[in-house]
């Protein structure tokens, strides 16, 4: 197996494609955390009284909050105070037009292949591009407004349409959910805002791209979107950061909320810097994401790749309030050298005859330690409930880590849940197949990995599909177990 | 957690150490680790559902001691047509009037714990070398506090006749009882054994027995080993069992729990040889308030060896089932097989099952799955029966008897087997 | 275009092939057959480079390279096309998609400019007719759920696309029904030309019937214990391998 190691020390050599950086003045927050940085944000954002009170609101209850403990993941402790948890590019006032972006940012993002000239992309992706949690440029905005589809920065939306904010923020996650979303709520620069009105099918893909640059910056991000009844919408993001030394924090908070009838697919494409070979630097994507199916027949997909971060946490959920109403979530979690993925979902029950399903597909390579873990709940009142789950791991090499934690509790008799979980590597018979037909190990092991991961990629809008598809060959070409 | 009874146990078990001087340095280096731990509260995770101490702190009083028991005939609790050992333990005390060991001594030793530690130099080396007084708090309050327990050895290359049957009873029609038995089962190279534990109960005051068990399987050697959990009444019960493989032995094990308030078991296995096969099955059929957990643990050590695990259960009533079973791979145990299944079935409105089947691998050429399935039966299959004219309650039973009685095929004693398919088709008739 | 000489392979510490001989040259077909455990599934083994097998003496030339020096990938580069008896399955990756990976491989090997999806597709469709196979069987995952006789089937039009020069089909017969048999032995014959070459391992005479050998070599205990024309097989057929192990053993 000596030239299976080989392939692996190749793979595992191979550099972070995004790690560059780009020098964009920035409007930074002193380092640290305490009610002033709170106060100095929430003046930045020049937001009204009602946002300032339940960011300190949310302040004061993280103090009292301690950080989770129970996932299978370590990590040295994190220093609060030895982050600044505010940076934005300087631009001299917030553009009207694209003309007036800075054009060291457009740069940047065609950099990463995120054209914002309408022009040059491709027609059916709206997108919101945000450097260091501050959204620069959102597209297509005009288009979208003809169908009363609001798509904007969350700060925007905070000024134009402070009525829906108020109403949502938080409706999902609440503030003090748990102590990554409280921090979050006390700091969040930015993020993207989404409005579906009732019975309006969006046309395009929404998109918000993420980028860190500074550095020492945690990236706070928000995400809310509401899909009025029967409306439709399918979201994408996507993700990169800088190659630093130095460990990063991303807390994300990412809210969707569906009324009667509506359906709301987010796609995530995560690709944060990993750290290198040797597991120094790299992000810690503690991520909260969480969907409400409020109405009856109501619909929330989550499908995520996952390749990058040095460790994530985060658990896409869906609470299925209403009668009929759908959850699903799909996954592929890559792990590779040091990282550590804890990730998974969870499917709250409540409505009755309500269906979820989860599909996970875990591949860990290097030293890496990967872990699913997830919860079906089914409540009292859920009758005819279904869940059906399939969490899968691929090991590659015998020093790495997959784990599978599923909580099934069910509280109703007239529930069905079936879950099923295998562990398995790539078998050498398969990449003998694949040489005997003259394709070479490395891109065997990707066709195998692709193959494996399929049910997922193919959840994902095709644009993105072939993105993660390549990602996953970046990570893994040549990974034999 | 660090409970407040944990002040009102010191005492109990500094009192009942007085007059229990067997391995007394050890019951003071456990009970200062008990100490430290504290009993769980379900705040953590192995006990989420299970609120043991809660139980224990609302129901009993610590200063009272266990009374003896007058129980002169053990008729009704024995299997029927089952020639065997027999063990007695009531309140905890050994009974040796209801007690008879009717195999050679060339084949088996079976000895009274205390007596054991006193003079038998295999129980000595073997005794408190598995279990996990350092985390597990009812582990070290056994080892701090046992009142009595069994010893059995069956030496090498030997296949033993008649199985052992041990029998715990508790008398509770007066007093409330405690007890804190203890076994140690030590099976050498090549040899063959099967143990039958039932519990029973008498009475209607409260019960807690805190039950821990160490069994060693050399090499080659062969386990078979039925728990029979029948208690009725208000029992709560604490079983810790660990079993240690070596080399090509065979287990199987049955863990069938079908009364008592609140029972919870740990059974772990530690498979640190090649080659091993372990099958570990169970069965619970809950009604009433009953509160069953299993909490399995399968630890593949060593490469190559093979696990099967499947339990079972059929929730009624108010009754709680909760299953957690762990598959753990360590590094280096390559060529593993471990499979687990833990189906459920929840008959009424108000029973519920939690359930957490975990998987943990640290090697890469391994084959390991699980599959969970909570649900009703099946209504294709019901209307089936009932269409062939048998009586919709029937048809209900033997569906639920069918589902049920899949666990039972693995075990080999055939007395045994008939009376626990007659004691779960029976109880299945009663209730549905 | 092949030469064996005195092959001798094992696998762990036992010893498979004692010195095997053979010459195959361009248009021929060649039978290799024997009773289990002979040795033959191991011969092919060892040709497309599996890495189970240890060569331990002998060498295998092919087209004037020495093979045994060549990776697998490289072996089927240079045109030797194995038709498995136990085709894998992979799952989640389509016919279409891994035949596409494999074929545009060795024409970067070769040298060629990669296909492009339209004349992909139309070179596709010409095979698939050729192997009478149904595109609905390739736009599923490579083998999963195949019946043996689409497995068996799959493998030839893999050997239509790739244009291999020297084919080896292990066991293609076993598990087919005569049907299948037909279908997947008038694909094979279609693809003879006069410029490449086929070795058919097989135990029964049946699939010579329908793929009709220049040559048939006997394999017993690890050698080739006798060679002939295509009679040989009927008599084996009538004989059964008993006669050749007595033989074989008074030798």
């Amino acid at each position: 197996m000596s030239k299976s190691n080989q392939v692996l020390e190749e793979i595992t050599s191979k550099e972070y494609e995004h790690g560059w950086t780009v020098n964009l003045e920035a409007d930074e927050a002193p380092k640290g955390l305490s009610e002033d940085i709170v106060r100095f944000i929430s003046a930045k954002k020049n937001e009204p009284e009602w946002l300032l009170e339940w960011r300190l609101k949310a302040f004061r209850q993280w103090q009292k909050m301690v950080e989770p403990k129970w996932p299978n993941v370590t990590y040295p402790a994190i220093n609060y105070q030895d982050i600044i948890y505010y940076s934005a590019p300087k631009q001299k006032v917030k553009p009207t037009s694209l003309e007036e972006v800075d054009p060291e940012l457009i740069k940047t993002f065609e950099k990463l292949g995120i054209s914002l000239t309408e022009q040059k992309r491709l027609t059916g992706v709206a997108v919101d591009a945000v450097i260091d949690s501050v959204s620069v440029a959102t597209t297509f905005k005009e288009k979208l407004s003809e169908l009363g589809i609001i798509f904007c920065s969350f700060s925007e939306a905070v000024k134009e349409h402070p009525e829906l904010v108020k109403k949502y923020l938080g409706s999902v996650v609440p503030m003090t959910d748990n102590y990554f979303a409280a921090l979050n709520s006390a700091v969040f620069s930015d993020g993207s805002f989404c409005y579906i009105p009732k019975g309006v099918r969006c046309p395009m893909e929404l998109s918000t791209y993420f980028r860190i640059n500074a550095a020492n910056t945690g990236q706070f991000e928000r995400t809310l979107i509401v899909a009025d009844e029967g409306s439709y919408v399918s979201y994408l993001e996507g993700c990169t950061a800088p190659m630093r030394d130095e460990n990063q924090l991303h807390a994300a908070v990412v809210e969707l909320y569906t009324m009667k009838g509506a359906e709301i697919k987010y796609s995530t494409v995560q690709n944060w810097y990993p750290g290198d070979k040797q597991g120094k630097g790299g992000i810690y994507n503690f991520v909260t994401k969480r969907g409400l199916c409020a109405g009856d027949h109501s619909k929330i997909s989550w499908t995520q790749v996952e390749t990058g971060s040095a460790i994530t946490w985060k658990y896409p959920s869906c609470v299925l309030k209403g009668d009929y109403s759908v959850g699903e979530f799909y996954s592929v979690a890559v792990t590779n050298n040091y990282q550590q993925a804890d990730t998974g979902t969870k499917m709250i029950h409540i409505g009755k005859n309500t269906r979820s399903r989860i599909v996970s597909k875990g591949i860990s390579a290097g030293k890496s330690q990967n872990s699913y873990r997830g919860q079906v709940h089914v409540m009292k009142r859920a009758a005819n409930a279904r869940n059906h789950s399939q969490c899968d791991s691929l090991l590659m090499g015998d020093q790495c880590g997959a784990h599978t934690f599923p909580y099934i509790d069910v509280e109703n008799n007239s529930a069905r849940i079936e879950h099923e979980a295998t562990t398995s590597k790539i078998g050498e018979d398969q990449i003998f197949y694949c040489l005997q037909r003259g394709i070479d190990e490395e891109s065997a092991v990707a066709l195998i990995v692709n193959g494996y991961a399929k049910e997922v990629l193919n959840q994902l809008p095709m644009e993105f599909a072939v993105e993660a598809q390549k990602l996953l060959a970046l990570t893994l070409e040549g990974s034999v177990g | 957690m660090s409970t407040s009874i944990a002040r009102d146990l010191t005492s109990e078990i500094i009192e009942a150490q007085k007059s229990l001087t067997a391995e007394a340095e050890l019951r003071t280096e456990a009970l200062a680790q008990l100490k430290k731990i504290g009993l769980p509260d379900s705040k953590q995770e192995e006990y989420r559902f299970t609120p043991v101490t809660r139980h224990l702190e609302k129901n009993f009083n610590w200063n009272k001691s266990t009374p003896e028991s007058n129980l002169s005939s053990i008729a009704d609790y024995l299997l029927p047509g089952l020639d065997a050992n027999v063990v007695v333990l009531v309140n905890g005390r050994f009974n040796p009037l209801l007690s008879k060991v009717v195999s050679l001594e060339s084949e088996i030793t079976i000895l009274r714990l205390s007596d054991a530690l006193l003079k038998n130099p295999i129980a000595k080396a073997h005794f408190n070398n598995y279990l996990q007084n350092e985390t597990d708090a009812f582990a070290a309050w056994n080892t701090a506090a046992w009142q009595e327990g069994v010893f059995i050895h069956v030496p090498e290359s030997t296949s033993v006749n008649k199985p052992v049957f041990i029998l715990q009873l508790h008398d509770a029609s007066a007093e409330q009882v405690v007890s804190q038995t203890r076994l140690l089962a030590v099976i050498e190279k090549g040899s063959t054994v099967s143990v039958i534990e039932k519990s029973d109960s008498i009475g209607n005051e409260v019960v807690f027995h805190n039950f821990a068990e160490e069994w060693v399987v050399k090499d080659d050697a062969h386990l078979e080993y039925c728990k029979i959990q029948n208690d009725a009444g208000k029992i709560c019960q604490v079983s810790n069992s660990v079993i240690h493989q070596t080399t090509s032995s065979k287990l199987n094990t049955f863990t069938l729990t079908l009364n008592g308030q609140l029972i919870r078991n740990n059974l772990r296995i530690l498979i640190d040889g090649e080659n091993c096969e372990s099958h570990f099955y169970g069965l619970y059929l809950l009604n009433g308030n009953t509160l069953a957990d299993n909490h399995t643990v399968v630890d593949h050590k060593k490469p190559n060896s093979f696990s099967n695990e499947m339990y079972k259960g059929i929730m009624d009533g108010n009754s709680k089932g909760v299953f957690n079973g762990k598959i753990y791979v360590r590094p280096h145990a390559q060529k593993t097989n471990a499979f687990q299944s833990n189906r459920n079935i929840i008959i009424s409105d108000h029973a519920t099952i939690n359930t957490k089947p975990q998987l943990e691998i640290w090697a890469d050429d391994v084959k390991c799955s699980h599959g969970c399935t909570s649900g009703q039966l099946d209504e294709e299959a019901l209307f089936y029966l009932r269409s062939r004219g048998i009586a919709e309650a029937n048809a209900k039973a033997m569906l639920l008897y069918a589902f049920a009685a899949e666990v039972l095929e693995p075990i080999q004693n055939e007395t045994l087997k008939l009376y626990l398919d007659q004691l779960i088709a029976d109880r299945l008739q009663k209730n549905f | 275009m092949l030469s064996i000489k005195n092959l001798q392979a094992k696998i762990g510490e036992k010893q498979i092939l004692n010195g095997i001989d053979l010459q195959v040259n361009a248009g021929e077909v060649h039978a290799i057959m024997g009773p289990n455990g002979s040795g033959k599934s191991t011969l092919a083994s060892v040709l497309s480079g599996r890495e189970d097998y240890e060569v331990s003496g002998g060498e295998v030339y092919f087209l004037g390279k020495d093979l045994l020096e060549l990776s697998p990938e490289d072996r089927a580069r240079e045109g030797i096309f194995m038709a498995f008896q136990y085709p894998v399955e992979i799952p989640g990756v389509s016919t279409i998609n891994f035949m596409k990976t494999a074929l545009n491989q060795i024409r970067e090997y070769r040298g060629q400019q990669a296909l492009d999806a339209v004349s992909f597709l139309q070179l596709m469709k010409e095979k698939m007719k050729l192997v009478e196979i149904d595109q609905s069987l390739l736009n599923r995952s490579l083998n999963e759920g195949f019946s043996g006789g689409e497995k068996k089937r799959n493998e030839i039009f893999q050997m239509a696309m790739l244009e291999p020069k020297l084919a080896i089909l292990d066991e293609t017969d076993s598990g087919l029904d005569i049907d299948a048999l037909r279908i997947v032995a008038n694909g094979v014959n279609k693809l003879r030309t006069k410029n490449n070459a086929t070795i058919v391992v097989t135990h029964y005479q049946r699939l010579l019937d329908y793929i009709v050998p220049d040559y048939v070599h006997v394999l017993y205990k690890g050698k080739i214990v006798k060679s002939g024309s295509k009679e040989l097989a009927l008599e084996l057929e009538a004989k059964g391998y008993d006669w050749i192990k007595s033989e074989a053993t008074v030798a």
